[in-house]
This record gives C-alpha cells, sequence and structure tokens, in this order.
C-alpha cells in the first residue's frame, strides 16, 4: 500500500465520519461509537482490500463481508453507499419508515447487505457456513466478519469459534473490533482481561493484533493471514473515534447529537479534513 | 391392523434418497446424527455432512450460511434444541433473511419419554408458527413423513419439520401425494371434526372408531402442515359437523389448538386436546400420554363436552 492510498483511504475515512455524524443528526439515532471505532477496517476492507463490484453486488466470485456487530449499521451503510452500492442520498432514509436502511442489518434489503443482524453473536457461525460452502465448491471467495469486543461475551461465538479452531477455514478472517467499551460499561470492567491475542492462539487460531486506525498496520495484519489456519485480526481501537468528546465515552454507545455536539464534532472534522488536504 | 413404524425411521434414508439426484442437499448435525438418523446420509455422503460439536446455536448459522451459497442445507437435532435452544438464530439467520434452510427436529412432544421434560419440545410449534416466512410441518406417519421430507427440500424457502418418534400406524399408501398446506381426510363423519398431528393422528383414528360404537359418527382430519394451514378444511369441517376437537403432544397455547382457533373464531365451537400449561416428566410414551391426557378416551370426553 503506498503513500497516495493511504492518503485516499484516509479522505474517504474523514467522509464516512462526516456521514456519520450529518445522518445521526439529520434522523436522530444511530449509534455512533460503535460505528466511528470501524470505519479504517471497513474503508480498508471495501475500498482496498476486497474483489467486490457494486454494479454486481450480487456477482457469485465477490468477497463477502459480515457485519456482525450490527448496530454499527450507520458507518457501515455510509461505506456502502461511499463505494457505490446505492445513492448516498438514501443515508437519509437510515432509520426511517419504508427505507431500504434498517437500524439494524437486513440481508439483502440493498445492495452490498450481506447478513441480518442485531442480535449479537451470529456472524461468525454464518460466515463460516458460507467459508465452508464456498470450499465444498472449490471456489475462491473470501469471507470476512467483523465482531465486536463486547459481543464475544455470546456464547454462541465461542461454538463458532471452537468449529473455526477445527475447520480452519483459510477463506475466511475474523476482525474483531476492540473499542474496549460497551454499552453499560468498560468491556474490562464487565468480564475482566482483555487478553484476546492469548485466548485466541489459545484456541489454535493465528491471532494478529493490529492498531484498527492506522491503514498501514491494518494491511499488513490482513497480508500476515496464513494460509491452513484459523485466522483473526484483532483491532485495537477507540469507540467514538475521531470525535475527542465521543472518544471512550459509555455515554456515547447511542446517544443522539444534540444541536451544538453537532456543531463542535463538524468543526473537528473540518479541521481534520484541511489537515489532510494540506498533507 | 395398522402397522407401527416410528416415522424418525425413515428420515434418513429419504436423505438419502434425495442426496442422491440432488448435489445441493447439505446435512447438518450438532452431535445428535445417531438419534436423529441423519448418519445414514454421512455413511453415503461424508463430504456433505458436518457435525458442528454440541452447539446448536452455532448450528444455525452454519445452516445458513450454506443456504446463502447455494446449498439445501438439513439441520438436525432434537426438536427441544432447535427450535427450543436457538429460537433468536432461527429468527434473525434462517426466518428474517428467508434463507432456504430445512430444520428437521426429531423427539417431539411427551412421546419423547423417559428422557423427562427437558427434552419433550411442547412449544415448538407455537415458536415456529409465529415466524414470518416460516413453513411448518408436522406430518404423522412414515409414508406421509418422507413425502413431507421430499417436499420440504423441493420448496424454497425456510421450513421447520417436526419429525416423530414414536411408532405410529401407517396410514398412508405409497401413492399419497404430499402437499405443503394440504389437510388429508382419514375418515367421513358429520357429527364431529377431529383434527390432529404428527403422533396424535392415530389416537384421534382410534377416537373415532370409540365414538362410531356410541352412534357418533366423526370426521379425523390429518393437518401436517400448520403453517400455511389448510383454511378451507378447517371452515369446512366447522360448517359441516357440529364441532371440532383438536389433538396434539404440544402445549394448548400456540399449536394446532389455537391455528384452528384462530381460523374459525366466532363461527364453530373448538375443544383441544393438548398438554394443558404444565410440564412433562420421565416415563413411557404411553404412561405419559395417560396421564397428561392425550389417549382416544381423552378426545371422545372432548367431544362429549363439545356435543352435549
Amino acid at each position: 500500500m503506498n503513500e497516495s492510498t493511504v492518503a485516499q483511504l484516509k479522505k474517504t475515512a474523514l467522509q464516512v465520519r462526516l456521514d456519520c455524524i450529518n445522518i445521526q443528526r439529520l434522523v436522530g439515532s444511530g449509534h455512533l461509537g460503535g460505528s466511528l471505532s470501524a470505519v479504517e477496517l471497513l474503508v480498508y476492507l471495501y475500498f482496498y482490500r476486497m474483489r467486490i463490484d457494486p454494479q454486481r453486488p450480487w456477482a457469485e466470485e465477490r468477497d463477502i463481508f459480515i457485519l456482525s456487530k450490527g448496530h454499527a449499521s450507520l458507518g457501515y451503510y455510509s461505506v456502502l453507499a461511499r463505494r457505490g452500492f446505492f445513492p448516498v442520498d438514501e443515508l437519509k432514509t437510515y432509520r426511517q419508515i419504508n427505507s431500504r436502511l434498517q437500524g439494524h442489518t437486513q440481508m439483502d434489503s440493498a445492495p452490498g447487505i450481506e447478513c441480518s443482524s442485531g442480535s449479537l453473536g451470529q456472524g461468525l457461525s454464518f460466515g463460516l457456513g458460507m467459508a465452508l460452502g464456498y470450499k465444498k465448491r472449490g471456489l475462491p471467495n473470501l469471507v470476512y466478519v467483523m465482531v465486536g469486543d463486547g459481543e464475544l461475551q455470546e456464547g454462541q461465538i465461542w461454538e463458532a469459534i471452537i468449529l473455526q479452531s477445527r475447520l480452519c477455514l483459510d477463506n475466511l478472517i475474523l476482525i474483531i473490533d476492540q473499542n474496549h467499551l460497551q454499552l453499560d460499561d468498560y468491556v474490562r470492567n464487565v468480564v475482566g482481561d482483555e487478553n484476546y491475542l492469548e485466548r485466541f492462539r489459545t484456541f489454535g487460531f493465528h491471532a494478529i493484533g493490529v492498531d484498527g486506525h492506522d491503514f498501514l498496520g491494518i494491511d499488513r495484519a490482513f497480508r500476515e493471514a496464513r494460509p491452513g489456519w484459523a485466522n483473526v485480526v484483532i483491532a485495537d481501537t477507540v469507540k467514538g473515534k475521531g470525535i475527542s468528546f465521543m472518544e471512550n465515552q459509555i455515554a456515547w454507545h447511542a446517544k443522539k447529537l444534540n444541536a451544538e455536539e453537532y456543531e463542535a464534532a463538524l468543526a473537528e472534522l473540518k479541521r481534520e479534513e484541511v489537515s489532510l488536504c494540506m498533507n | 391392523m395398522y402397522e407401527l413404524v416410528a416415522p424418525r425411521d425413515v428420515f434418513g434414508s429419504t436423505l438419502v434418497e434425495i442426496g442422491k439426484v440432488n448435489e445441493g442437499l447439505f446435512v447438518v448435525n450438532a452431535d445428535l446424527s445417531a438419534a436423529t438418523k441423519t448418519d445414514k446420509f454421512r455413511a453415503v455422503f461424508e463430504d456433505r455432512f458436518i457435525n458442528v460439536g454440541i452447539s446448536e446455536q452455532n448450528m444455525v448459522g452454519v445452516a445458513a450460511g450454506l443456504a446463502r451459497v447455494g446449498f439445501i442445507p438439513v439441520m438436525s437435532t432434537f426438536a427441544c434444541f432447535a427450535p427450543g435452544r436457538c429460537y433468536d438464530q432461527i429468527r434473525q439467520s434462517i426466518a428474517y433473511t428467508n434463507l432456504n434452510v430445512k430444520i428437521a427436529s426429531t423427539h417431539p412432544g411427551l412421546a419423547v419419554g423417559v428422557d423427562g421434560a427437558t427434552h419433550q419440545s411442547l412449544d415448538d410449534l407455537a415458536l415456529m408458527r409465529a415466524l414470518p416466512n416460516m413453513t411448518v410441518l408436522a406430518p404423522s406417519d412414515q409414508v406421509q413423513t418422507r413425502k413431507a421430507v421430499l417436499k420440504a427440500v423441493e420448496y424454497e424457502g425456510p421450513v421447520y419439520l417436526r419429525i416423530g418418534r414414536m411408532e405410529c400406524p401407517v396410514f398412508f399408501g405409497e401413492e399419497m401425494e404430499f402437499e405443503i398446506g394440504k389437510a388429508y381426510i382419514l375418515r367421513e363423519g358429520a357429527d364431529v371434526s377431529l383434527i390432529a398431528h404428527g403422533s396424535m393422528v392415530g389416537v384421534i383414528y382410534e377416537a373415532a372408531q370409540i365414538l362410531a360404537e356410541k352412534g357418533i359418527q366423526a370426521r379425523v382430519i390429518d393437518m401436517p402442515t400448520l403453517k400455511p394451514l389448510d383454511r378451507e378444511a378447517i371452515i369446512q369441517a366447522a360448517q359441516e359437523t357440529k364441532a371440532i376437537v383438536t389433538a396434539e403432544d404440544h402445549f394448548l397455547y400456540g399449536g394446532l389448538y389455537s391455528a384452528v382457533c384462530e381460523v374459525v373464531a366466532g363461527l364453530a365451537l373448538v375443544r383441544g386436546v393438548a398438554v394443558r400449561d404444565r410440564f412433562g416428566e420421565s416415563g413411557t410414551p404411553a404412561e405419559l400420554y395417560k396421564k397428561y391426557g392425550l389417549t382416544a378416551e381423552n378426545v371422545v370426553e372432548e367431544v362429549f363436552h363439545a356435543l352435549h
């Protein structure tokens, strides 16, 4: 990945963050914290790594992204729209009556949406079924599954992890968006240790740690995935990333922006935009 | 008069039969292949079979993912585990997505017997009937079960199949044509209609014979599709006979009794023979059917309540 690509991805990430606050302010709801932590990972996958064609969203040879943490739909829809799966203008319908953009994702409700999620813990099993199916059919499609670190508390995830540690489907990469917070509290206050690298290694995974906001690092991490292994990228992220007063704040899981907060967030992102343009 | 066989026994061999002509069939199992008879499929098509381990919630997702890439997965466990243990997974990953997964669960109801209440699924039909996009089948005898499995695989969309384990009389000949959404009249009668599914079809048939000796002619209706319901057959029963008595190895709430009442509310008197708001226990199926009121005598009693 060269510097100009990184610069372009950063601009896209900023655009997605702007979409997030604009849309949330407009429609009055949506999960900013967990959307903002995943922006670089999503932008990397959709604008650099995955083999996808928004003009042929259901093409048989496409790579698959499964958003298991369905509440991050706000950022996810923005990435899909910016990538060209549906009009950017449609983001304004988010969570509104008759919209294709449901509060939590619905498979195929709009092009590019590959699973239904919202009830946590289900995406990895679904991704494993797809990856197993692709292997059985001898197809080269890759499957990416994003799970939140709070979501790892769901038992079903560990059922699926046990299965993957046996199957070692290397056409699937599990991504943990480890933003260290969940709805009520910090993850460490709810479940203690956050040593997921160690835990996944104990389960036989090739576990790769990375700063989830650094495009070069993210790219290196995905390139480190090993053939014949169960691979997991554990991305250290910041919940609410990019807007200082939201970062690492429990309150911003799904809080609604008021006018003053919106202006402050917008000003921060605009300053960032200026600095990106100058570099 | 009728040969007694368990519908479950035909399930595995039917999967093998389908597997030979349909390369898309994929059997997903959560460590109960010997009990659900899907081991027969594994023996022939090991490459299209997976044991995901004792993880029913995970099994639902794996089956849904396989369907998403074009396979026709049949996932199988006991009814107490699917839908019992993984209702939410079925709701979100199969029903909401409308994926082509067949949930084929064996060991339903009190007929499970000695394993006790934890293993006696008495709410599976209520759970599955409530879900949009879900087709719900509860075939009665071995012939019908085989045909229902064939139809479920042929049908495009999610299907819940409740497959009996208890030995039941075989009512249908091999020539029978199974249609999703169709009721089957096994005996004509103008006084009362008896409607059942699964293992209770044999019970209402026996009840009809007892009633005939007492001068009451009962129409016996096998209702193997709980959703979509054969509304016409139910309305006809309501109009052409004096009352309806349903019978099922399921809780009274949410199953066949509820479904029939929803159709004929205000149109007919309906009484239900079912498990009344309590859990089962260990015992032989025959002992349990007697203790929990699922016998031909119980059906006869309800008919008398209805007609007098």
